[in-house]
């Protein structure tokens, strides 16, 4: 792959170039310019990767270096697989996976669709909406502990003025049944803004003529939405759904700062679990194990999704 | 003698010379880093190892982490080999692997050397951090600051005619210092909920905390006087009948129970901080926490002075009293190329004179001389609390694989007591599988 890298770098040197170069063939000096990016990604990513996986095989432990080594075969993956506890968190995983990705699609899309209309203020609306993805997940998870205060909380407050309901009777983030969707709601805030800004450039890039010439059909409104600024917003919404997907799996900063997990493992995400194996139990092996499996899962799952991605575009 | 071998001499004897003097310099004057976690004893440590920069030359520096991320960071530090600490005071249960690892300098031969007896020092913080292997004499640290859970309680409230007599004809004893657990609830349950002054208030801030070590130290506070027992002591690592005893398991519904009845609202993540914070602000009537949180309380200027005191944890259905030991120990990092001045900061904090300063500064002193000293007892209200509640002492495992251990209970506990998942029985029977497959893993059977 990286071969054929620079090849079709070499191929696309102008001949301009490869005359004015004396002592340096047109290939070596694409080399020169390639190598520098392929040793940083080998040294940054392909290297930890493949020492990830040779130390998926072994019982090596980091707190442990005088501890001899030994080759433990496909037992670290077996574990992982047959771990109850883990298919406890892949399951809080998939619970907030997709309905982060349901709710911030949803609000997202509508508020492009309310940016996107010409009215007093739209900039002042578009940077206020924005606003929250600017903020480190770590703040947000901070200061929605407070919003979640029983006590004290805005939250809370905000639900017991609406509803009638002593504030201080539920607890968002200590409570089983909430906590899930305590951090489903603050990721939501935070990220249905980028969702918005992707559905926003979709929804520009839509030549007003099409919507012209539906107009001289006599297409209804409702017609127009789902047979044009759906089908060509489509394409962006599925990349939006791709980012946040990605990035939600493995999602970290944001739940341990509100819930640490808890309460018991009801918020414990994978990547919350694999860092506790990793770097609090010490689990170096098997933990390694864990990322491979996690790795993997992802990467195919993206793999998919991006060709189903690209049969849409055609389309 | 030819003058080219003059000038080679000449030129040895300045480059030994200034290498010498380097090596002298170097000796005299360390940039020493200590590190520990941030909270109020450390800043008193800063206080007090001003006197050792003053005689001693070497420059200090401090890394301090906040306890939440403490371990890991610390622990990070020592795993991967950092040179960031020359100084490390690591919690208690560290003291298994940093020993087993190297990570740690032995101390034994410094302390013969020097003439620092660990028969100076009060037993059981010997134990819990300078030991291990446990009960043998092999030095890792030197105990540097006692600690133990106890709890704080508003004086001034307890205190009110009216609230004494209410409580007398609900329970029928006294609303005064818990003398067992079951009174503790008792006052817990009274104040619930209570209007005093205008504001709702409640009945104890507990631990109850995830993610490092909260909910382990509360809930092993009280299991241990309701009769929990790590192993059998006749028969180290066997955990069955013993973590999981008929007495541990009413030890954990206990603890539910009081978590139930009588925490704060939004109290299902609370450590240290969040109960000083649940306290000084008025909200609860007794507070569970490290000895360490005392000083700041009785200066605090809302609950501090008269309106509030302290008192070692209660008794256990059988009148059994243990608590759950804090405090860390003073080592010297293996892998420091410092050890030398490092060591000399471990003699100077050794001596009599500096450790009665450590206690007058805010640092609880584990030198004997300092706590049976007539006057240590008055020298502060909560003075004798220390003395007694470092008196009846449990620790969590140090062993090497504390990490692992704690993790387990930390996750048991969080499951039964807050999220209210299963029965203690359930909790307390997986905490002995999880413990055990650890023990297997680490070859102990």
């Amino acid at each position: 792959m990286l071969d054929s890298s620079a090849d079709r770098a070499v191929g696309e040197t102008p001949p301009v170039v490869s005359k004015r170069s004396r002592g340096l063939s047109d290939r070596a000096i694409a080399w020169l310019f390639v190598a520098p990016s392929i040793f940083l990604l080998l040294a940054v990513n392909i290297f930890p990767l493949i020492w990830t996986v040779r130390l998926s095989f072994t019982n090596f432990r980091v707190n442990r270096p005088n501890a001899e080594v030994q080759f433990v075969g496909l037992k670290n993956y077996i574990s992982v697989l047959t771990d109850g506890d883990i298919w406890q968190t892949m399951q809080a995983t998939a619970h907030f996976l997709i309905w982060t990705i349901v709710l911030q699609v949803l609000i997202g899309f509508a508020l492009a669709y309310l940016i996107n209309k010409k009215f007093r203020g739209n900039d002042m609306w578009t940077t206020i909406i924005v606003l929250p993805m600017m903020l480190s997940p770590a703040v947000v998870g901070n200061f929605w502990t407070f919003l979640y205060q029983p006590q004290i909380g805005l939250f809370n407050y905000a639900v017991g003025y609406l509803t009638g309901t002593d504030p201080s009777t539920f607890s968002m983030i200590g409570d089983v049944s909430l906590a899930p969707w305590a951090i489903v709601i603050v990721d939501t805030w935070m990220w249905t803004p980028f969702v918005m800004l992707i559905c926003l450039a979709g929804l520009r890039s839509i030549p007003s003529s099409i919507y012209e010439a539906a107009e001289c059909d006599r297409a209804s409104k409702w017609r127009q939405f789902w047979t044009i600024t759906i089908p060509m917003v489509l394409p962006f919404l599925m990349l939006a759904v791709l980012f946040r997907g990605i990035e939600n799996f493995k999602m970290f900063d944001l739940v341990v700062q509100l819930t640490g997990g808890g309460p018991g493992s009801i918020t414990e995400l994978t990547s919350i679990n694999l860092k506790r194996e990793a770097f609090e139990k010490w689990r170096t092996g098997y933990a390694s194990a864990y990322a491979v499996i996690l790795f993997v899962t992802v990467f195919g799952l993206a793999s998919i999704y991006v060709k189903a991605l690209n049969k849409v575009k055609q389309r | 003698m030819p003058r080219s071998y003059l000038k080679s001499a000449f030129a040895a004897g300045v480059v030994t010379g200034l290498a010498s003097l380097g090596a002298a310099t170097s000796a005299q004057a360390e940039d020493l880093t200590l590190c520990w976690a941030a909270w109020d004893p450390a800043n008193a440590l800063v206080a007090l190892s001003k006197d050792f920069e003053a005689k001693s030359g070497h420059k200090m520096s401090f890394e301090f982490v906040p306890w939440p991320n403490f371990a890991d960071r610390m622990l990070n530090e020592l795993n991967s080999g950092g040179k960031l600490c020359d100084l490390m005071i690591g919690d208690s249960q560290w003291i298994g692997g940093a020993a087993e690892n190297g990570q740690y300098v032995k101390l034994n031969d410094f302390f013969d050397k020097e003439g620092i007896k660990m028969s100076d020092f009060i037993p059981a913080t010997v134990t819990g951090y300078s030991e291990w292997p446990k009960g043998t004499p092999n030095y890792w640290a030197l105990p540097a600051f006692g600690d133990v859970v106890g709890w704080s309680y508003r004086k001034d409230w307890f205190s009110r005619p009216e609230l004494q007599a209410e409580f007398k004809q609900k329970y029928g004893h006294e609303l005064a210092v818990p003398k067992t657990f079951e009174e503790l609830k008792h006052i817990a349950e009274f104040f619930q909920g209570r209007v005093i002054d205008g504001k709702t208030v409640y009945g104890a801030a507990i631990y109850t905390e995830r993610g490092s070590e909260g909910i382990t130290m509360g809930a092993m506070d009280v299991l241990y006087s309701y009769g929990f027992e790590y192993q059998n002591p006749d028969k180290p690592y066997e955990l069955e009948g013993y973590v999981n005893s008929d007495k541990s398991v009413k030890g954990l519904e206990f603890y539910k129970e009081l978590y139930n009845c009588c925490a704060p609202p939004g109290s299902s993540d609370a450590y240290m901080s969040e109960n000083i914070d649940a306290y000084k602000s008025g909200q609860v009537a007794l507070q569970m926490n490290f000895a360490f949180t005392w000083p700041g309380i009785n200066a605090d200027p809302n609950v501090g002075g008269d309106k509030s005191g302290y008192f070692p944890n209660p008794a256990g259905p059988d009148g059994k009293q243990f608590a759950q030991l804090g405090g860390q120990g003073i080592s010297v990092v293996a892998i420091s190329e410092k050890q030398d001045a490092a060591l000399e900061y471990i003699k100077w904090f050794a001596q009599p004179d500096v450790q009665a300063k450590w206690w007058q500064l805010g640092g609880y002193s584990a030198l004997r001389a300092v706590v049976e000293d007539p006057g240590f007892a008055k020298s502060q209200p909560y003075a004798q609390t220390f003395l007694d509640s470092m008196a009846i002492v449990k620790d969590f495992w140090a062993e090497p694989s504390y990490a692992s251990l704690l993790q387990a209970s930390q996750k048991r506990f969080h499951n039964y007591v807050v999220a209210g998942q299963g029965t203690a029985k359930e909790a307390l029977d997986g905490l002995a599988a999880d413990w055990k497959a650890i023990f297997e893993d680490e070859g102990k059977y």
